[in-house]
């Protein structure tokens, strides 16, 4: 084979702390070919990002690079000045960052945006810099790009913008291009866009570096796959191999973690998310398999079949399976409904709502259009459409948060919308909310006991409340040591287990979950998963999930309601719409889920409509 | 643009409502303050004037009408843009103010000028630069926390009176405005210098002057093109303050340097409760806030697109 476009062996990357070093890259090693597309796989703090941009000399200014080989089309980068570097960003090393909405300065227009590497590089004339411009905004199949060249990155959709920040990253042709979680909160059909859009540059020859947390995205596009966790590649390999027969047990929990549409539903085990190991093999905190000596010394990276490496000392075996966790004990407050789940009585019925709003033009949007269904005792409920499908303000009227144009809302077959505030809230413990980010929805000075303790009913003061926050935590499988933390100091899993724990306070009936799960990895995702799976089967709560992810929904939900434009195109029992969708746009949706399946090769047409393109404006 | 000429309206309209209230105060004041307007336009209690005299007064000045007359009156002359005669300087308010204005415009731009270019030029070379910015803020704290008379005083001894590079005292041109400039400038440059600082700070930790650079983009490009537009947002908001800070100080600095200017004609009119120039002073600056702040609002759709669409 040729020599690899990009050569690194030995790299590290340090940062000062406050005490002692963060080691955010240790010992990383890969190659990426001309035309491949290695993909590097971890969760958020593996070092995956840091890696990418030490490429680019972008680790910042206090970052310790260190490296037994760091070279690039045959350059040694680690003794680039900072001149030459910058003759190298964007020329040879295209980098596309997640979130086009902040990666794109939103003050300029799209058309300066994607003209700055031309005009840094001087590779355009002030007479065909536009016209470059307007050919590279068609090339990633932006319709109509003499307007978006002169728009704001507001004014686009998501889809848009990352292809418009990919456009950017392209114009200069560069030999490699990095893409940094490019795909991350967009919607499946956008997201199979883009991730045909990163195909076709590479089947170009673009060599090609894809960061991501989901194994799902790098499955269609990845030649390798590297797996690091806690700043080392546990396994490296060939995408196919590496997917289908995982020889680290991290890869193997990372893809039992991924919800798939098909084959049985896998109620992942909760696996421990304890942090990284100081000494020894760092997963060795939360593997099944580890023993003595994956705690008392880190292993070697050592082949494992043609073209892997592992650091394993047990590659390729099965972890245990574990039990299944048995249903939670029902809570002492929790109201067990009388009847049994598969009551078909109707806690929340949502009769034909209409919700306009006014869009700043003037104009009024239709935002849900005459929505109906019922949720059931005790069952989960998927509500899933992609953003701007009216999903969310469907939620926020079941949560009598504004009321609707059109339509009403019952809870328990007693009047919920059309009701003053007033007479709606004593009844307000009976139906919680658990919020994609909770972050922003904790006040930040409160602790963790006095988030949850607000939340709890009456008469739960000193002693007796303490007590039941520490039963409620211990409900969704956290300790009482975190009782007296601050939001901030609460990684992204724990935060949304305090959420549920809060939502739970009140002893509601109805959780609705609005994208629960979306900002988390993949791993922790699965665990919140289980986590209300279980609760639910405990205690019959009945749950209303929104949610952009069809897998996610079938991980969770009995039924599944698809909407689209603000309508109800299907609903049915997830089994049933999954296997044999009636409506044209499920089955569009449900193409465009991204499958570990490997079949990239075959380059089946995703029969995705431009969906996306109609962009606002 | 309808939405655009619709909020132009609402700002004139807002504008003469602001003029109005800061009339209507102005004349209140005068009014509570004890004591006989007609003594003041005779001279002060001092002139010792008959009471034919003041009577005469009171009969030509109105003022034995109603207070509700006078102010209709006092009003009424307002919209035609007769702002009256001064009491005290035998001269249209109008053309006292015409006369002090310049000297003060001059001082006040070039003060904002400089005060900009101080705060942004300083803000641009020690953002995210540890060892300047230490530097930079023991700077900006001193000159925050250092009233106007104060530096002023301190500038004329060191470069007037020792070193001679600057005349202590007159409207001789250019070198005798410098000293005032930076005196005047100098709080203000404080301040705006730290807000633009940490707004560049803040846009260049965000994900597009990452992406910036990894375009190939200089220091300089990111900084100038990109993050400097950031900053400018609450730079922008700040202006308004700053004009309010300068109009304050050019009455001080005006004092301090001996300069003519309105600083010095509102002082003198306060003092000998010149009603009629202290309305007219008073109407000119609330017209003045509210134009500028309109340009401001204006500028701030200009600098940041997203909030063209937003509704009003």
């Amino acid at each position: 084979m040729s020599r690899p476009l990009v050569e690194v062996a030995g790299l590290s990357v340090e940062f000062p702390a406050r005490r002692g070093v963060v080691r955010a890259v240790r010992d990383v090693g890969f190659a990426v070919h001309a035309g491949e597309c290695l993909a590097v796989v971890g969760e958020s703090g593996s070092g995956k990002s840091v890696t990418a941009r030490t490429l680019l000399g972008l680790a910042g200014p206090a970052a310790r690079v260190r490296a037994a080989t760091l070279s690039f089309e045959g350059r040694d980068l680690r003794a680039l000045t900072p001149r030459e570097w910058r003759l190298l960003r964007g020329r040879r090393i295209g980098y596309v960052l997640q979130d086009a909405l902040t990666s794109l300065d939103p003050l300029r227009r799209v058309g300066d945006e994607v003209a700055e590497p031309l005009e840094v590089h001087g590779l355009a004339t002030a007479a065909d810099l536009d016209d470059q411009v307007v050919a590279l905004l068609a090339e990633v199949g932006i319709p109509d790009p003499w307007t978006r060249f002169l728009q704001y990155p507001h004014e686009l959709s998501g889809g848009l913008r990352q292809r418009a920040l990919i456009a950017s990253a392209i114009a200069a042709r560069p030999s490699l291009l990095i893409a940094d979680e490019p795909t991350t909160a967009l919607d499946v059909t956008v997201q199979a866009q883009v991730l045909d859009l990163l195909d076709a540059r590479r089947r170009d020859g673009t060599g090609t570096l894809l960061i991501s947390h989901d194994l799902a995205v790098v499955a269609r596009l990845a030649d390798r796959v590297s797996i690091m966790y806690a700043g080392l590649v546990v396994e490296e390999g060939p995408a196919a191999d590496l997917l289908s027969s995982p020889a680290h047990p991290y890869t193997a929990d990372l893809l039992a973690a991924v919800p798939s549409l098909d084959g049985p539903v896998r109620r992942p085990r909760e696996i421990s998310l304890a942090p990284a190991a100081r000494s020894g093999c760092p997963y060795a905190s939360r593997c099944a398999l580890a023993d003595d000596r994956c705690r008392a010394e880190s292993p070697p990276a050592a082949p494992y079949g043609p073209g892997r490496t592992v650091r394993c000392f047990r590659p390729g075996q099965d972890p245990p399976r574990a039990p299944e966790t048995p249903p939670v004990t029902v809570p002492v407050t929790l109201p067990v409904p009388a009847e049994s789940p598969a009551a078909e009585r109707a806690v929340v019925s949502v009769r034909g709502v209409t919700k306009r709003f006014r869009s700043a033009g003037g104009s009024r949007r239709t935002a849900v259009d005459e929505v109906s269904f019922e949720l059931r005792a005790g069952e989960a409920l998927g509500l899933v459409g992609e953003s701007g499908s009216g999903k969310s303000t469907t939620a926020r009227m079941v949560l009598a948060e504004f009321a609707p144009d059109a339509g009403d809302v019952l809870l328990d077959g007693e009047a919920w919308s059309g009701l003053r505030e007033r007479d709606r809230r004593p009844r307000r413990a009976r139906i919680q909310l658990v919020d994609q980010d909770p972050l922003s929805s904790f006040d930040p000075r409160f602790t963790v006991q006095r988030i949850i303790g607000e939340a709890l009913p009456r008469g739960f003061t000193g002693d007796r409340g303490r007590r039941r926050v520490a039963g409620l935590l211990g409900d969704v499988g956290l300790g009482p040591e975190i009782l007296d933390r601050l939001p901030a100091q609460l990684s992204g899993g724990q935060r949304q287990r305090v959420a549920i724990a809060r939502a739970l306070a009140p002893g509601p009936e109805v959780l609705v979950c609005d994208e629960p799960v979306s900002a988390l990895d993949v791993t922790v995702q699965a665990q919140i998963l289980a986590l209300l799976a279980r609760l639910r089967r405990g205690s019959g709560l009945s749950l209303l999930f929104i949610s952009h992810d069809v897998g996610v929904v079938r991980q969770v939900c009995d039924r599944v309601a698809v909407m689209k434009d603000g309508a109800l195109v299907e609903i049915g029992d997830v089994e049933t719409v999954l296997r044999a969708p009636r409506a044209p746009y499920t089955r569009a949706l449900l193409s465009a889920v991204p499958r570990l399946a490997v079949g990239r090769r075959t380059a089946v047409p995703i029969p995705v409509p431009d969906m996306d393109l109609k962009g606002p404006t | 643009m309808p939405t655009l000429a619709r909020r132009l309206s609402r700002r004139l309209a807002l504008t003469l409502i602001a003029m109005w209230g800061a009339a209507t105060l102005a004349f209140a004041g005068m009014r509570l303050v004890p004591g006989d307007p007609a003594r003041v336009i005779a001279g002060g209690v001092q002139a010792n004037a008959t009471p034919q005299v003041l009577d005469a007064i009171r009969d030509q000045y109105g003022l034995r009408e109603p207070v509700l007359v006078q102010y209709g009156v006092f009003l009424g002359r307002l919209l035609r843009g007769d702002l009256g005669e001064s009491y005290q300087l035998n001269q249209s308010v109008s053309g006292v103010i015409l006369d002090q204005l310049g000297p003060t415009v001059a001082l006040a731009a070039g003060a904002s000028a400089l005060g900009f270019s101080l705060a942004v030029g300083a803000a641009l070379l020690t953002a995210g630069r540890p060892g300047p910015r230490v530097v930079s803020r023991a700077l900006e704290f001193g000159s925050i926390s250092t009233p106007n008379f104060w530096i002023g005083i301190l500038l004329l001894a060191a470069f007037s009176f020792r070193l001679h590079w600057f005349p202590v005292i007159g409207d001789g041109g250019l070198s005798a405005l410098v000293l005032p400039w930076v005196a005047l400038a100098l709080p203000i440059a404080g301040v705006l210098a730290q807000v633009t600082r940490e707004g560049l700070e803040r846009a260049l930790g965000q994900p597009f002057a990452l992406t910036a650079r990894a375009r190939g983009a200089t220091e300089h490009r990111v900084r100038l093109r990109h993050a400097l537009r950031h900053a400018a947002l609450p730079v922008l908001t700040l202006s308004g303050w700053a004009l309010g800070e300068l109009l304050a100080g050019a009455v001080v600095v005006e004092t301090v340097f001996a300069r003519q200017g309105l600083g010095h004609v509102v002082v003198a009119a306060v003092r000998g409760r010149d009603f009629p120039v202290v309305t007219g002073v008073v109407v000119l600056s609330a017209l003045t806030f509210s134009l500028v702040n309109t340009a401001l609002d204006l500028l701030y759709r200009l600098v940041d697109p997203r909030m063209r669409q937003a509704a009003l």
